[in-house]
């Protein structure tokens, strides 16, 4: 039965995936990836890790891509113009590829050498589980990613803030 | 015949259950958009609809038949595929966080008269279809994609003021989820649990009984922000009539329209059922369970009982119909916000007001906890 869903589920992710893509139009590479977020939350579902999945679609499917939609939608590209025509990309592209294939490669090996390791399954992926493991063992890393959270907000703030002139300010000033 | 039943029952019960809550709330929803002409027509001093039927009580009915029945207009220019989605996604969105409302308490008792011993080990039936550990982060997480429903509507609609109303609403929608999502977590840290069933069980074992009174500030920044979740009057921007025709639904006809019409008045309950069941107890009515103490009458609605489970159920209900009426009422008294202090609003004041409360929750819980 989970497995039946996990082949739906990751056929219908890497469906979206071939689709996000090979469209032209970016609109539809959008919600096609809005798609692969979807299914990879069902997934981590049917894993029982409801907090890992809700989390998957609040930040990535909730947050992100409502901005990258929001950017598009102002932009109105052009569906007929192709957006890059830089042919080295496809080098690129290929090497980040083998890289990926290379690493799941690992991955699979470091799994079947690795010994099983005894989860307890009733508090795996719960909500308390994970609160406790990150304000105790990975208090560290924790703290530095809010760091640089924190950081990226200011960087965002200091580059999108207008710097006026102080001329413009005195006519602004004489308009109000 | 018995182990193929035994397999499948608890994906009938499942079934069941969803069949039931989605009847259900389509009947409330039918009848919240005709208590919304009623009561408004009452506000402005009118009769409302009043033809169909007694007293229009078939007016939503007639109203779904008119909506199936009407001609389908699809602008020429627009992106297809995506014209169709839009609608689907917002009612989709709208309909999924039901599955972890506690609409009532258990109901406690022997389940061994089904057949096949398919009761067996079986001790409490809950009035909910699923209680997940992370409900209110579901609800939010369900809440934020719903947003995409009303972005794409207005971007492939191909028309000014579609995008326009998709625009703002997108925009609007994602400034007072923060404040929407930090308003909620004063609740949580009270309560200790993400599960809404949990939160209802440590409103009843607190001192106040309802969270409304130590998290007053969390629940009216709540209410504000479920106004603009749902874009409703007075932050109705995306559908300024005055302004954008009709906003993100602008070229929407038939059932297509009706289908955005019915995923504002089922997000309209969520909110509304989120509100009574974070700040107000949910199912829980205070003193009732001391009542069928007092009386001696705990075989008919003491705890656990199906007495208790009804009393109770209707009680909730009568908490989002109160919800429900303040929505129509708000938006027969309040004009409109301009889209500039709607913005101010939620970033300037609403979402650092919602951040006070969360350190002035931290403060005194940690402050309770350390001295009491």
């Amino acid at each position: 039965m989970v497995t039946a869903l996990f082949y739906l589920l990751a056929g219908l992710a890497i469906a979206c995936a071939i689709s996000c893509v090979y469209h032209k139009n970016p609109l539809y590479s959008a919600v096609s990836l809005i798609g692969v977020f979807l299914s990879l939350a069902c997934i981590y579902l049917t894993l029982s890790a409801p907090f890992i999945a809700v989390t998957q679609i609040l930040v990535y499917a909730g947050a992100i891509m409502v901005l990258v939609i929001f950017v598009i939608m102002l932009l109105n590209l052009d569906e007929d113009k192709p957006l890059n025509s830089l042919t080295y990309l496809y080098g690129v592209g290929g090497g980040l590829g083998l890289l990926l294939i290379a690493q799941a490669i690992f991955v699979f090996y470091a799994v079947n050498t690795a010994g099983q390791e005894s989860v307890d399954s009733t508090a795996a992926g719960k909500t308390l589980s994970i609160g406790l493991a990150m304000y105790t063992q990975y208090l560290l890393p924790v703290e530095i990613v809010g760091i640089l959270l924190l950081m990226a907000i200011v960087g965002a703030m200091i580059m999108s803030r207008r710097i006026r002139e102080p001329n413009q300010r005195k006519a602004e000033k004489a308009v109000e | 015949m018995e182990p193929i039943v035994k397999t499948l029952f608890p994906f009938i019960v499942i079934s069941v259950g969803i069949i039931a809550v989605f009847g259900g709330v389509m009947m409330i929803v039918a009848y919240t958009v005709l208590a919304e002409r009623k009561v408004l027509g009452w506000i402005q001093g009118r009769i409302g609809p009043n033809r169909v039927g007694p007293w229009g009580l078939f007016q939503p009915f007639a109203d779904l038949l008119k909506f199936i029945l009407k001609e389908e207009l699809i602008p020429d220019q627009s992106t297809r595929f995506i014209f169709y989605l839009a609608p689907l996604v917002a009612l989709t969105c709208a309909f999924m966080p039901m599955i972890v409302y506690p609409f009532g308490p258990e109901i406690v008792g022997s389940f061994d008269f089904l057949p096949y011993g398919l009761g067996e080990g079986i001790k409490s039936l809950p009035l909910r279809v699923a209680d997940l550990d992370v409900g209110v982060l579901y609800v939010l997480a369900i809440t934020s994609v719903g947003v995409y429903g009303i972005a794409l509507a207005g971007w492939s609609s191909n028309s000014k003021y579609s995008l326009m109303g998709g625009l703002r609403s997108s925009a609007q929608m994602i400034s007072y989820e923060l404040a929407m999502g930090a308003s909620v977590i004063g609740v949580v840290m009270l309560a200790g649990s993400l599960s809404l069933g949990d939160i209802i069980n440590a409103q009843i074992n607190s001192t106040f009984r309802w969270f409304i009174i130590p998290q007053f500030i969390g629940f009216v920044v709540f209410l504000i922000a479920a106004f603009a979740e749902t874009n409703r009057v007075p932050f109705d921007l995306p559908e300024a009539e005055t302004e954008l025709v009709a906003g993100f639904h602008t070229e929407y006809s038939a059932l297509k329209f009706a289908l955005f019409f019915m995923a504002e008045y089922v997000n309209m309950f969520t909110v509304s059922v989120m509100a009574v069941t974070l700040f107000l107890g949910g199912w829980y009515i205070p003193g009732l369970d001391y009542l069928a103490r007092t009386v001696g009458m705990e075989w008919l609605f003491g705890v656990g009982t199906i007495g208790y489970a009804l009393i109770s159920h209707v009680g909730f209900l009568l908490k989002i119909f109160a919800f429900l009426f303040f929505y129509i009422w708000v938006r027969g008294t309040l004009p409109r916000f301009r889209f500039d202090q709607l913005m101010n609003f939620g970033w300037k004041f609403l979402l650092p007001v919602a951040l006070a409360n969360v350190i002035l929750t931290v403060v005194v819980v940690f402050l309770v906890g350390r001295f009491w």
